[in-house]
């Protein structure tokens, strides 16, 4: 079992903090196949919060096909996401390196660097969400 | 789902003066509501009015399908009200106060309310005269949570708390919602705290409600935006405005738009639930300016 935390300097909204955690939990190994997450009462008993924060947060990751809520037995862990193979994760860190390079090359300074890679990001997450 | 609270047009005067004015309302049954405002903005007199403790003075509100003030009978036994100072009786023991609630309350659960104050470690053979002021708040929270009312209304209930009280208070709170079907709303004049524990935010100012939203949309709908000087009307045509500064170079405004800002001279940031309601306060204080955007939108 493991202890959801929420940092509410985050801006994140606090059902997305808890799927978050789910995900690292499970891709850390803390979390396995079949292991249960802890039932919303005692959740919200332990960090207050609105239970149906915890709700949202366990159909979000019911959703993603990562957890399976049994009716009034509680929430398993169904399977671990799709592990990326390293070989596929230092691909892609080498073609980012190559933009940043260019992007470098081409006159921007780290922080423009980085204000345009948030900003390209964010676009993509609205699009995508918009295409969902 | 179904509206345990329906207001229109709700006011109250006190003499000349209207303590709320023009309130408009709906709550579904289920939701955890932060009331949020000034002191002096009205909370506590809407939280009045929806316990039936004061008859409006022009509007209507329903509670549970009835008006409390006129169909009491009917209407109260739906609604748990703990008043800002809790006011129980100082010399009885909790234990006396939950026999007494036992006998006044048709479906009162005393089995839950003493476990609850049990495990706090809420001294119930005490004078609650003689408790700390966290046990104070436990022992009237339990009080109105054993009534199992549909609709559980807390004037400032974490005012008086130290941090570690409060978390305490919360997570009781927190945990009956779990359980039992109710609607809580709680009034704060900072939202701070309540922002984890609800899912609703209405912002009274002045006797008027300014905001009544799910905290979800009132977080995705609000933003900070800066640009040019001088494009304040630009930005009235597709946002409403909230509060705005101007300098000579630049327009710095809070807006409430449901779409996105495309615009590329508006640069725009997401603001935090406390920053929201500030921007409502401070619109609030300057009641000349709001005059001035509503003409302009």
């Amino acid at each position: 079992m493991i202890d959801f935390f929420i940092d509410g300097r985050s801006g994140v909204p606090p059902y997305l903090q808890i799927v978050h955690q789910v995900r690292q939990a499970i891709l850390l190994g803390r979390l396995r196949v079949g292991d249960q997450l802890p039932p919303v009462r005692e959740v919200v008993s332990k960090i207050a919060i609105n239970p149906n924060t915890v709700f949202k947060a366990y159909r979000d990751l019911e959703h993603l096909g990562v957890v399976e809520m049994r009716q009034g037995h509680g929430t398993f862990v169904r399977r671990a996401p799709r592990q990326v193979s390293s070989s596929e994760l230092a691909a892609m860190r080498r073609s980012l390196l190559r933009w940043m390079k260019s992007a470098r090359e081409a006159g921007l300074d780290p922080d423009s660097i980085r204000a345009l890679f948030t900003e390209t990001f964010q676009e993509a997450q609205r699009a995508r969400a918009e295409t969902a | 789902m179904t509206e345990i609270v329906m207001a229109e047009g709700l006011g109250k005067r006190y003499g000349g003066q209207w303590a709320l004015r023009d309130c408009t309302l709906q709550v579904r049954s289920q939701r955890a509501v932060a009331l949020v405002g000034p002191n002096g903005a009205g909370k506590t007199t809407l939280l009045q009015l929806l316990a039936g403790l004061l008859r409006p003075s022009e509007g209507w509100v329903r509670v549970a399908g009835g008006a409390p003030f006129q169909e009491a009978g009917r209407v109260l036994p739906h609604v748990a009200f703990v008043a800002q100072e809790q006011p129980l009786y100082r010399d009885f023991t909790g234990a006396e106060l939950l026999t007494l609630g036992a006998h006044m309350n048709p479906r009162w659960d005393d089995r839950l309310v003493r476990e609850r104050l049990r495990s706090l470690g809420v001294p119930l053979d005490r004078p609650v005269a003689r408790l700390s002021g966290g046990q104070r708040s436990q022992v009237a929270l339990a009080l109105s949570l054993a009534k199992q009312a549909e609709l559980v209304l807390l004037d400032e209930p974490l005012a008086s708390l130290d941090p570690l009280a409060r978390q305490e208070f919360l997570q009781t709170l927190m945990e009956t919602l779990s359980e039992a079907p109710m609607t809580l709303v709680l009034s704060s004049h900072i939202v701070g705290e309540l922002e984890r524990v609800c899912d609703w935010l209405i912002i009274l100012t002045a006797a008027y409600v300014q905001l009544s939203v799910s905290i979800e949309e009132a977080l995705a709908t609000h933003q900070r935006v800066v640009g040019p000087a001088s494009r304040l009307d630009t930005l009235a045509s597709f946002a409403e405005v909230i509060v705005a500064t101007e300098t000579p170079r630049q327009t710095t405004a809070v807006v409430r738009t449901s779409g996105s800002i495309f615009d590329p001279a508006w640069e725009v940031h997401p603001m935090t639930l406390e920053e929201i309601v500030l921007a409502y306060l401070t619109q609030a204080r300057s009641p000349s300016r709001r005059q001035g955007w509503d003409a302009a939108v």
